[in-house]
């Protein structure tokens, strides 16, 4: 189960919906070992795509040194889809290469300010998916 | 020649959980190599049928992409550091 704050929460969503129609990305990073979400941190979509994201290799080393001297692991990694279902692809599942973290998708297909954004956990291990609950908190 | 070499989590199973090993190659296929003496299987995730470096890491000499200098081929120096991190990717495609 992922449970987060609302205002980490409503930042993903937020950066998802910003970057619409280009698919947004980034980390929530958290103390190692806590499974808490903490630090929000927006990545650039390299691939600026609406059907593809890469963060950064210079963004990338950056922020996992980051983590490595604050003793921070990426609890939450989450990417928006713009055209299709809060769901895993294929393509997120043969690049999934952080097994103890939290693959959040938000899917901005119905952006237009019609149904309520679908925001959806899940864990990717060896090319297995399961998803998990979500809980909304308001403070850890 | 020793060169450290920093492990992703996802590979630590190949070294015993530590979070960084040492290497010698005087080049970063020499040194995948060489970590291959010591760690079975873990060439085969960072190298691809043809011997180039898989899509799915991204392999750093000190701070710089190796895919921005020679790739598989890139040289080695003693006393340098060698970073893998998965590539954090994917999407509707």
């Amino acid at each position: 189960m992922l449970t987060i704050t609302q205002a980490l929460y409503d930042r993903i969503v937020a950066h998802a919906r910003a970057d619409h129609p280009d698919e947004a990305c980034g980390v929530v990073a958290g103390p190692a070992g806590s499974d808490r979400p903490e630090r929000f941190v927006p990545m650039l979509n390299a691939a600026r795509s609406p059907t593809f994201y890469e963060f950064d290799s210079t963004d990338l080393l950056k922020l996992y040194r980051e983590m490595d001297d604050r003793d921070e692991e990426p609890v939450v990694i989450y990417h928006s889809h713009t055209a299709t279902e809060a769901y895993p692809s294929r393509t997120d599942v043969s690049y999934a290469g952080e097994p103890g973290a939290h693959y959040v998708l938000v899917s901005t297909a119905d952006g237009d300010g019609a149904g309520p954004f679908q925001f959806r956990s899940f864990r990717i291990v060896e090319g297995e998916i399961t998803e998990e609950d979500v809980t909304v908190v308001e403070a850890y | 020649m020793a060169i450290e070499v920093r492990i992703p989590t996802i590979l630590r199973t190949y070294t015993d959980g530590r979070k960084a090993v040492e290497g010698s190659g005087a080049t970063l296929d020499e040194l995948f190599k060489d970590l291959e003496t010591r760690h079975a299987g873990i060439r085969e995730r960072l190298v691809d049928e043809s011997g180039e470096l898989r899509r799915f890491v991204n392999v750093y000499l000190n701070d710089e992409d190796v895919r921005f200098l020679a790739g598989i081929t890139t040289e080695l120096g003693d006393g340098d550091s060698v970073t893998i991190l998965p590539a954090v990717a994917g999407g509707m495609a």
